[in-house]
């Protein structure tokens, strides 16, 4: 493994029976990067982290996770690793801190290390003032906050979150993202899956998965330059929806669809101006229309990817 | 007209917690009503309620103007997704929905036609033949609220359907919602992304078991007056560090590869002069839904 490098895969793959759910996927993720894994429902997210911290043996190709073999060696990449997974568990009896002592426990802390680093990880995460409550009596934000500081008690290089934010209110989801990037910042690898595509743009680089396949690897910012080289329009008003029905039947126009309250509308830059666009919706009825340039989201990129990687399950546009 | 879903003063107290504290809404027959709010605030206590599954302290929950626990023709009114849900984890995709098909006593050709329709809504086709138990947490969900849907019920209550749903079938879900929705199914949904709650035809924003504001989105957006701003310009590392040491800033979050700060109320001199030697300043922006719920209940923790 190059120095420098946290994840290494080379040409990872995994059969399910007839299925094949992780097909010849490479990619490397630096050490202290937050490398962000997308995709689909069933696109093959999950059985690859399963694979990457050695739960589930590859049936092709090779990985190695803090330069240890996931294949030869899963014990070592275990006690290098912190995972936290969709359904985490902790004991919802217990208090916080016994939660943290428990688990810090399990991954071979005692003693005054032990309590030490139990009260390291409640500053971190933020919970100090909850350590001596029930842990089921509190919000499902707090316990994901919890979750992730029981998956670093023992100093992982690298943490592997699968879909840690899920269902979780915008405000809760903002602190556990800070709590994410203090780790990077701290030189802590983090590889994370989520379908909010948002938080999606804390990510350095991000990998986009289409049925088993790698399809898309870059920063968000080339992600968007690479996959949607349209003009993002971002349209306001009342009576939308006609305007928006006749826009998409015009050439040049590559989608119009509800954003909000409002419409998002991509369009050729060489066939349409914003103006153009205001006046198409005004013949139809639209009022009040205002128009922003935009640029394209990673949502816009997730549509384009996994839109075409399905049919044509090729890489790059 | 009677509404088809109506919580009138709801109250329930779980031991020291009080989970609804006098909610009240209605949902009309072709309305989407979208429950936002923090966790804890009663949103699934008040779905809980309106499908029967809870007794009310105080207050009454209807469905078509019945009682929700009298079960016989309210329950075939009625479908439910709950957050917590159980599939025959050794049934196939298939043969759960089949399961869900006879429970209802659906024809075959009707059942084998809404099936398939709701398979390729879902992006479920692939994988009919597969168990339960071997889904992704995304797809098992896709899955339950397809068997939820087969019945067509009049009544629709979901709570958080689209946690762990990827976006491509977030979006297809939606648009199957609204088409339901307007075929005259009263649906309500309690979800917390803000993007969603801007798709629903009114949005009640609950909080500590009763409902803070209620409206039109678009309605509540245009009456919210306070400023949102983008940064432009500068490094984002050392903005945001900058950012984290101003108390008037309340709140950022990235939009794209800009970042959207929340400012107290006439911060945005200081805010600006503390960009400025980062090469960045302030743009306004329009606000979106999550900063008009982000400043109410900053509002409410400030009480």
């Amino acid at each position: 493994m190059s120095p420098g490098q946290s994840i290494e895969a080379e040409h990872l793959s995994r059969r399910f029976g007839e299925f094949l759910a992780v097909d010849d996927v490479s990619f490397q993720v630096e050490k202290g990067e937050i490398f962000g894994y997308l995709g689909a429902n069933g696109a093959g997210k999950s059985t690859t982290i399963r694979m990457l911290i050695g739960l589930l043996a590859p049936s092709g190709g090779r990985a190695s996770v803090a330069g240890h073999d996931v294949a030869t060696e899963p014990e070592a990449v275990k006690s290098a690793i912190g995972y936290m997974s969709q359904k985490f568990s902790l004991y919802l009896d217990l208090p916080v801190r016994e939660n943290l002592r428990f688990f810090g426990g399990a991954y071979g802390l005692w003693g005054r290390e032990l309590g030490r680093r139990a009260d390291e990880v409640l500053e971190l995460t933020g919970l100090a003032e909850h350590r001596d409550e029930i842990t089921g009596s509190l919000p499902g934000g707090i316990r994901q906050r919890l979750a992730l500081g029981s998956a670093v008690l023992h100093r992982p290089s690298i943490v592997f979150l699968d879909e840690p934010t899920a269902g979780v209110d915008p405000e809760a989801r903002r602190s556990f993202w800070r709590l994410i990037r203090d780790l990077a910042r701290g030189g802590t690898t983090v590889f994370v899956t989520t379908h909010y595509l948002d938080e999606a743009e804390y990510c350095r680089r991000i990998g986009l998965m289409v049925d088993g396949r790698l399809v898309a690897l870059d920063t968000p910012a080339a992600l968007k330059r690479t996959w949607v080289p349209d003009r993002v329009l971002l349209v306001r008003g009342r009576n939308l929806a006609a305007g928006a029905a006749a826009l998409r039947e015009q050439p040049g126009v590559r989608a119009a669809e509800p954003f909000g309250a409002g419409l998002h509308v991509r369009v050729d830059p060489a066939a349409w101006s914003g103006a153009a666009v205001a006046a198409a919706i005004g013949r139809q009825g639209g009022e009040g229309i205002s128009v922003e340039e935009s640029e394209p989201s990673l949502e816009d990129v997730f549509l384009a990817v996994v839109g075409r990687g399905a049919t044509a399950g090729e890489a790059a546009p | 007209m009677e509404a088809a879903l109506e919580a009138r003063r709801m109250e329930k107290r779980f031991g020291k917690v009080e989970a609804l504290a006098g909610m009240s809404f209605a949902v009309r027959a072709g309305e989407l009503y979208g429950l936002v709010g923090p966790d804890g605030a009663g949103k699934t206590t008040a779905i809980r309620a309106l499908a029967g599954l809870i007794d009310l302290d105080a207050g009454e929950a209807r469905v078509l103007g019945m009682d929700p626990r009298t079960g016989g023709e309210v329950r075939e009114a009625l479908g439910l997704l709950p957050q917590q849900y159980s599939l025959y984890r050794d049934l196939t995709v298939w043969e759960n929905l089949k399961f869900y098909a006879r429970l209802y006593v659906l024809p075959r050709d009707v059942f084998r036609r809404r099936a398939e329709r709701l398979l390729a809504i879902t992006r479920l086709e692939r994988f009919v033949d597969r168990r339960a138990d071997q889904l992704s947490g995304g797809m098992y969900k896709k899955l339950a609220l397809a068997a939820a849907l087969l019945h067509e019920p009049k009544v629709l209550l979901l709570d958080e359907p689209t946690n762990g749903v990827d976006p491509v079938s977030r979006r297809e879900l939606w648009a199957l919602l609204h088409e339901f929705v307007q075929s005259g199914m009263a649906v309500l949904i309690s979800t917390p992304y803000m993007d969603e709650a801007e798709r629903c035809d009114r949005v009640g924003l609950a909080f500590r078991g009763r409902l803070l504001l209620e409206g039109d989105p678009a309605a509540l957006l245009a009456g919210f007056d306070e400023e949102s701003y983008e940064v432009a310009g500068g490094q984002r590392d050392p903005v945001e560090a900058a950012l984290a040491r101003l108390p008037q800033v309340r709140a950022v979050s990235p939009a794209g590869s800009r970042l959207r700060v929340d400012l107290d109320a006439g911060s945005r001199e200081t805010v600006t002069a503390a960009l400025l030697p980062l090469g960045a300043e302030l743009r306004p922006v329009a606000p979106t839904f999550e900063d008009l719920f982000l400043s109410r209940l900053h509002r409410e923790h400030a009480a």
